[in-house]
């Protein structure tokens, strides 16, 4: 292997890691706040055509991603009030969201563009440069892992999630730091969604976020809800990913007539998930009040 | 107050996602009455409803074993797809076999394929922590994968440019319902709906019934009580598989007579919310079943009788459906209002 093909797979780890990353940082705030957040995926979908749809009327893909936030955070209102207020099962809510999702969005793009399967094709010119998604990414992990550990927002936040009881005695509100951490955590999974349609892909294509936001989920417990460890999980996801589109074409080691069957090839970054959630996580310590209700 | 509450939520979800389609410039009224009409309307249709509710009765009841040992199975599309897969592999290498052993062969292969894909879930969850639903969802991933595979390059129907497998041998080929003979309708829906009354008595009055209560209630009470929690996990995954699985009887023994990629219309999935609906009761998955069953057929109607609206609205309609059942807190505002009521009447 060149060092130019050491460089370019590592610019593809990268690169398919940033929308991981900002979905795990989502669920992040969500959980150690003690929300738990299956809904990462339907977040990504709602964020993915959400900044689709913006770039595509306003030729901006700023502008796309300021409404992946805005359609994560309003969708979060319903996953929030669902959870918090009327104190549903978070894992059957969160499963709804994402049904919900999934059967919303093919329903508002039949309605702007007559079709439920994809949004036309964003021009080159608007779409996100590859960089930007990945830096922004990176300097996200720094910074939500800084406040949640020497901000006093970060140990409400932690509070929220490991003795919720303590905080309201100390005089803040559980429910509105739960609240908050919810609809953030929204709006970041959900600009997660916004790279995948507007750096990674050209559109919004149906079923593009294929799991995506299971696999943050994954690297947010690998990680032990801690940022940076949750980050290595991603890049680890993201590298698997890159390895993916690698080996595609390849031929057999034992026989250099016949390629590598396209579905093993495809089967790899789920059974990399299911690998490393089972071998390295053990017994991880969730936020002691995660799941509960206040 | 407890009873109504399913009707409750299904009457919320129904209003709710019809409400959605005013959006669109359509009718609910409209909508409500090409559901009904598409679901219920004639013959034909209703054969089609009774054989959407045969999957959904097996992925119903499969979330609703797992769900009662506390664990969430999200994974009965992975399960069904195995299961689905194996009795195709049995009833095409063992084309001869005397009809009646072939259906149970093929139930054997289903019940086999679908409890291990399950089982490896339940295995990771109860040995390794992991969380179930998302190792669930990657081996429905993984498992559509392998399907593809198989299909396509081990068992594929080389007379046939369609993703799908060579026929099963004649002898597996389930009988249809009499009354119902232009649908594909079979005699799986009776023995789904055996399935249901059989796992309603393992419930109530079997010991291992009690244990998977005792273990979704309380692991730290089911310890005590010298239960084992990993077992008894593992176990509850594996039967949850293994009628997941049972999805084969329909579509592969009762109408399509071959594996064909692609085939579910996301069964799994739907048996989430007809579980729910249900609320942990196997005879409940059965009305349940049907109504989801309607609901599918009747929203594949929308894209033929209305202009913006499409099947999709199945999804929007069963995710509202779910979030307003399990919506604890909703359901102790009704509760107390009604209380209210009551205390008024008696001191009035």
């Amino acid at each position: 292997m060149s060092l130019d093909e050491i460089l370019s797979l590592l610019g593809s780890t990268l690169r398919l890691s940033s929308p991981l990353i900002f979905a795990a940082m989502g669920g992040l705030l969500s959980e150690r706040s003690g929300v738990i957040h299956i809904a990462l995926e339907g977040m990504m979908i709602v964020g993915a055509f959400a900044a689709a749809v913006a770039t595509l009327s306003f030729q901006s893909p700023l502008a796309g991603c300021v409404a992946a936030m805005i359609a994560g955070i309003l969708f979060s209102v319903i996953y929030a009030a669902v959870v918090i207020p009327f104190r549903a099962n978070q894992v059957v809510a969160g499963t709804a969201m994402n049904f919900l999702a999934m059967g919303i969005v093919p329903f508002i793009s039949k309605l702007l563009y007559g079709n439920t399967g994809a949004t036309p094709s964003i021009p080159l010119e608007d779409r996100l440069h590859w960089a930007g998604p990945v830096v922004a990414a990176l300097l996200l992990v720094a910074g939500l892992a800084w406040m949640l550990a020497r901000t006093p927002v970060g140990l409400w936040i932690r509070f929220a999630g490991e003795h919720p009881h303590a905080l309201e005695s100390a005089g803040v509100h559980v429910v509105k730091v739960r609240w908050a951490s919810v609809l953030a955590g929204g709006a970041l999974a959900a600009l997660g969604g916004a790279v995948l349609s507007l750096s990674l892909a050209s559109a919004y294509t149906r079923n593009m976020t294929a799991a995506r936001g299971f696999m943050a989920l994954a690297a947010l417990i690998f990680g032990k809800w801690r940022a940076p460890q949750a980050l290595a999980a991603c890049l680890l996801f993201g590298f698997a990913e890159a390895v993916q589109n690698r080996l595609q074409g390849v031929s057999l080691p034992w026989n250099p007539e016949a390629t590598i069957p396209v579905q093993f090839i495809q089967m790899v970054p789920y059974l990399v998930t299911l690998i490393v959630l089972a071998g390295f996580v053990g017994r991880a310590r969730a936020p002691k009040a995660l799941g509960s209700t206040f | 107050m407890r009873a109504f509450r399913p009707f409750l939520a299904l009457l919320l979800g129904l209003s709710l996602g019809l409400g959605v389609t005013a959006f669109a410039g359509e009718n609910p009224l409209h909508v409500l009455t090409v559901l009904v009409k598409g679901a219920f309307g004639s013959r034909y249709d209703f054969g089609m409803t009774l054989f959407y509710m045969t999957p959904l009765l097996f992925t119903g009841l499969s979330v609703t074993v797992a769900f009662r040992a506390g664990l969430f199975n999200i994974g009965a599309e992975g399960q069904l797809t195995m299961g689905a897969l194996a009795a195709a592999w049995v009833g095409i290498t063992w084309p001869d076999a005397p009809v009646g052993i072939s259906w149970l062969a093929a139930w054997f292969g289903a019940a086999i394929a679908g409890g291990l894909w399950a089982g490896v879930a339940g295995w990771l969850k109860a040995r390794r922590g992991s969380h179930e639903v998302i190792s669930t969802i990657m081996l429905n991933f993984i498992a559509a994968s392998l399907a593809s595979y198989v299909t396509l390059y081990v068992l594929k129907n080389p007379e046939s440019q369609n993703p799908e497998t060579m026929a099963i041998g004649t002898s597996y080929q389930l009988p249809g319902m009499p009354g119902l003979p232009d649908t594909p309708v079979s005699l799986a829906l009776v023995l789904a709906l055996m399935a249901a009354v059989m796992l309603a008595w393992v419930f109530e009055k079997t010991r291992w019934g009690f244990e998977l209560k005792v273990v979704g209630q309380n692991e730290n009470a089911a310890q005590s009580a010298g239960i084992s929690v990993a077992t008894t996990q593992i176990l509850a995954m594996i039967v949850s598989g293994m009628l997941a699985g049972g999805v084969a009887l329909g579509e592969v023994l009762g109408s399509a007579h071959r594996f064909k990629l692609g085939f579910s219309p996301d069964y799994g999935f739907v048996g989430i919310a007809v579980a729910l609906l249900a609320r942990g009761n196997p005879l409940a998955v059965i009305p349940s079943a049907l109504l989801f069953g309607a609901l599918h057929k009747g929203t594949a109607d929308l894209d033929i009788e209305t202009e913006n609206v499409t099947r999709d609205l199945a999804l929007v309609i069963q995710a509202l459906i779910i979030a307003t059942v399990s919506a604890e807190g909703l359901w102790d505002i009704v509760d107390r209002r009604r209380q209210k009521k009551e205390a008024a009447r008696v001191a009035g």
